[in-house]
């Protein structure tokens, strides 16, 4: 099967385009997406899925904005800018939609912060304080979730997950494992390890804990952390991919 | 291959037919061959054969042809005298008397009427050689006009004259979206790639509907013959028929289909001695719903998980393997050739300005006649259903009728004099859809209806973006307790916000159409829902607050 070869690297010139996002007009490069001029400019889009040095996966839905002319929302991390584009991340509707999205999350799986170990140190908490997500208003699914704590150093808590493949994404383009991936359809997706083998009786993973740092909750932690404990660190990531990328 | 050798063939395989007396048709279609249609073709052929009168009589096996709810079907066609009759429900009990009538009398117990609107009102295009030909035969098709197209484009037209013709033709898809195929052609031709794909999506999933199956077991070499012309026109060489596991009658036929047209040269390497090359692979799907949506498709030929992926960048311009891929469903690749042939004008002319051509519908349901129908777009809701279909059995009353599958609405009876198109239907909240169609009478409860589609999207989500994949859940948990008599007004409010926030935050077109079955039946039957809310003090309170 023949492959279309990879374009040349970046061309030499990009072009440089102005847009209005909340009514700041600024500039940008063409390549760059809405997310990364907002953040540039110290404007908070909230994300979930994303994070700078992976690629982009746009399941959370949760960094949607409403660009003018256009009828749909877009997510504003897989949404290049364009040149006049008038962008508006903080409606009364989308605020809206960020709670109700928040609200399916916590009522999809058991996320019960009072004893978790991420509990002051989680991506979903600090989104639902943000975005005002202090009730959730659809039933609870109570689904019954396992933990696996065969790995000699961490533990994987599905009660915690909320699908955002950040471990997925790490192990394969970072560490280049590929022992993460997901299974199943629907809300009966989770995520597994290899071929849904316990985790410690992975054969391809390598005990990096790359996952376990990026991890927005207390789905992947280490052990040996009680309530509370389990802080990440995942600013390492962009410095690698880069450093990879100037090799 | 030239236009010569293919009329050469053409000629000698109406020369066979002429040869026979009588021509019986059997149905060998899935629907029909479920109910036995294959035993009845053998003891037929053998019935023939005892006799001695295989040079007189053909007993030969046809696609669809149609009337599915009466199979098995069998045509006898007397070309002499110009006879035709159509039998219905044959049994294996019926063989010896169906052939003693063949030389008399019609056996008149067994007659299907083919005046009847069903028939009468039907125009063909898609379906032309439907329950004509013998899908398992090249030449049935040859005879038929088959491949000339082709041979025609390849030695005499450009790719951009193909292109034109077919943009001409106002040609949309008819998968559902209805985006302009000329267009869609158009992006992919444009694109100065060394490599591109042409894909035909057989991914057909939509409850109720067939209509892609009955092309592909009827008709299959004119989906390779449209999909040739289409890799011709967008300068592609490869190609994928992406088809579901489901069908395996189809997939047998395609394959076999795949190699006849190899061995007679329509494809491989330098079709009819121009440079033109085009090869054509199947892939099954295992599944999955989702991967009818574009994108997902791709993935899943590409050996991933089948996920939608964020769109732009469109498969027109970064598709199968980042390369420049034409994804086109099997009714819109069976068009191509009827396009190519009568020319772009010709098709515009029939059905309505915005909405040109034919369309394919299956008809299921409570309605007298199920089966497959292609009618001109801009005909009525009315003449489909009260006409074609021969109204709602057992006397019953109309309620509504379902299109587009479970992205579509249900429309009620003061819309059943809207015409058939894809703009009309958009507005009255439904879609046209891929061309699913289901009748529904007073007895079907809507809320029940609505919960079916939705329990069919939340089990089909694939899980990657969160309003999907949670808020299917959720909406199909409030539609069941609203069935079950235990919902509130706030749980119908909450429901309605959920369709909001499903339908405008999802990643791909099953998640944002998947509220579409709940909006159009609260849009309609509102009262439905309402009467089987729970109403004591407490609530009134929550609503009152």
């Amino acid at each position: 099967m023949p492959r279309y070869p990879a374009p040349p690297n970046a061309p030499a010139k990009v072009r440089v385009v102005t847009l209005r996002i909340d009514g700041q007009d600024i500039g940008a490069r063409e390549d760059e997406s809405v997310l990364d001029v907002a953040a540039e400019h110290d404007i908070r889009i909230p994300t979930l899925c994303y994070l700078d040095g992976l690629s982009t996966w746009g399941g959370c839905r949760m960094c949607m904005v409403e660009i003018a002319g256009s009828p749909k929302l877009l997510p504003a991390c897989s949404t290049q800018v364009a040149e006049g584009m008038e962008i508006t991340t903080n409606s009364d509707k989308l605020k809206n939609y960020r709670r109700m999205i928040l609200e399916l999350l916590f009522a999809e799986r058991n996320h019960v912060c009072s004893v978790c170990v991420s509990n002051g140190h989680c991506d979903l908490q600090d989104l639902a304080v943000e975005c005002g997500m202090d009730f959730v208003r659809v039933p609870y699914r109570n689904a019954p979730y396992e933990i696996d704590s065969s790995h000699d150093l961490f533990r994987v808590d599905h009660n915690r997950c909320v699908l955002c493949t950040r471990c997925v994404r790490v192990c394969d383009e970072i560490e280049g494992a590929h022992t993460w991936d997901i299974m199943g359809r629907g809300v009966e997706c989770q995520v597994i390890t290899d071929l849904n083998t316990p985790w410690g009786e992975s054969d391809s993973c390598t005990g990096c804990g790359k996952c376990v740092q990026v991890c927005p909750t207390g789905a992947l932690v280490k052990k040996g952390t009680a309530a509370g404990e389990m802080e990440k660190r995942d600013d390492f990531l962009p410095y690698l991919t880069q450093m990879r990328g100037n090799r | 291959m030239s236009l010569e050798e293919l009329q050469k063939i053409a000629a000698a395989a109406k020369v066979k037919a002429e040869s026979y007396e009588h021509h019986v048709h059997v149905c060998m279609a899935a629907s029909c061959q479920s109910c036995g249609a294959a035993d009845i073709k053998t003891q037929l052929t053998e019935t023939v054969k005892e006799n001695g009168a295989e040079a007189d009589i053909w007993v030969k096996g046809v696609g669809c042809m149609g009337l599915c709810s009466a199979g098995p079907l069998v045509r006898v066609e007397s070309p002499a005298d110009e006879s035709e009759y159509l039998y219905q429900k044959v049994g294996t009990e019926d063989v010896s008397e169906l052939y003693a009538s063949i030389d008399g009398n019609p056996v008149e117990r067994m007659r299907c009427q083919t005046e009847i609107p069903f028939f009468a009102r039907q125009q063909k295009i898609v379906l032309e050689n439907s329950g004509r030909i013998d899908p398992e035969q090249i030449d049935d098709y040859i005879a038929e006009g088959g491949y000339t197209s082709l041979v025609r484009a390849l030695t005499g037209m450009s790719p951009q004259e193909v292109l034109r013709e077919v943009s001409d033709s106002g040609l949309r898809g008819r998968g559902g979206g209805g985006y302009p195929a000329g267009l869609k052609w158009a992006t992919v031709a444009r694109s100065p790639a060394p490599v591109k794909y042409v894909i035909c999506n057989a991914d057909e999933g939509d409850p109720g509907a067939f209509m892609d199956r009955a092309v592909l077991e009827s008709d299959p070499h004119r989906i390779l013959e449209g999909m040739a012309l289409a890799a011709y026109a967008v300068g592609a060489e490869y190609g994928y028929i992406y088809i579901r596991a489901e069908y395996p009658l189809a997939v047998e036929r395609l394959k076999k289909a795949i190699r006849q047209a190899t061995r007679h040269g329509f494809l491989g390497r330098q079709i009819c001695e121009t440079p033109f090359s085009f090869e054509i692979e199947i892939r099954l799907g295992a599944g999955a719903f989702v991967c009818g949506e574009e994108t997902a498709l791709i993935s899943s030929i590409e050996g991933q998980r089948g996920q939608p992926s964020p769109r732009p960048p469109y498969p027109a311009d970064e598709g199968l393997w980042d390369c420049p891929t034409l994804i086109n469903n099997v009714e819109t690749l069976a068009n191509v050739p009827a396009i190519v042939r009568e020319g772009g004008e010709w098709f515009q002319s029939i059905g309505t300005e915005k909405s040109t051509g034919t369309k394919v519908f299956a008809l299921a349901g409570r309605i007298a006649h199920t089966g497959l129908i292609e009618v001109p777009m801009g005909i009525t809701l009315r003449e489909i259903i009260e006409e074609i279909g021969g109204g709602i059995p057992e006397g019953r009353k109309f309620k509504a009728v379902q299109t587009g599958g479970p992205s579509g609405g249900c429309l009620p009876e003061e819309n059943l004099d809207m015409p058939v198109e894809y703009d009309t239907l958009r507005a009255a909240g439904s879609i046209m859809g891929s061309g699913g169609m289901i009748v529904m009478d007073e007895t079907s409860s809507m809320v029940d209806v609505a919960r079916y589609f939705m329990d069919f999207c939340m089990t089909e989500s694939c899980g990657k973006c969160v309003p999907c994949r949670a808020g299917t859940f959720q909406m199909h948990g409030l539609l069941t307790k609203i069935a079950r008599g235990e919902a509130t007004a706030a749980d119908l409010q909450l429901l309605e916000e959920l369709c909001d926030v499903v339908r405008d935050t999802s990643l791909c077109g099953l998640g944002q159409t998947a509220p579409n079955p709940v909006v159009s039946t609260l849009r309609y039957f509102r009262h439905e829902y309402e009467e089987k809310l729970k109403t004591d003090s407490t609530d009134l309170e929550i609503v009152a607050s």
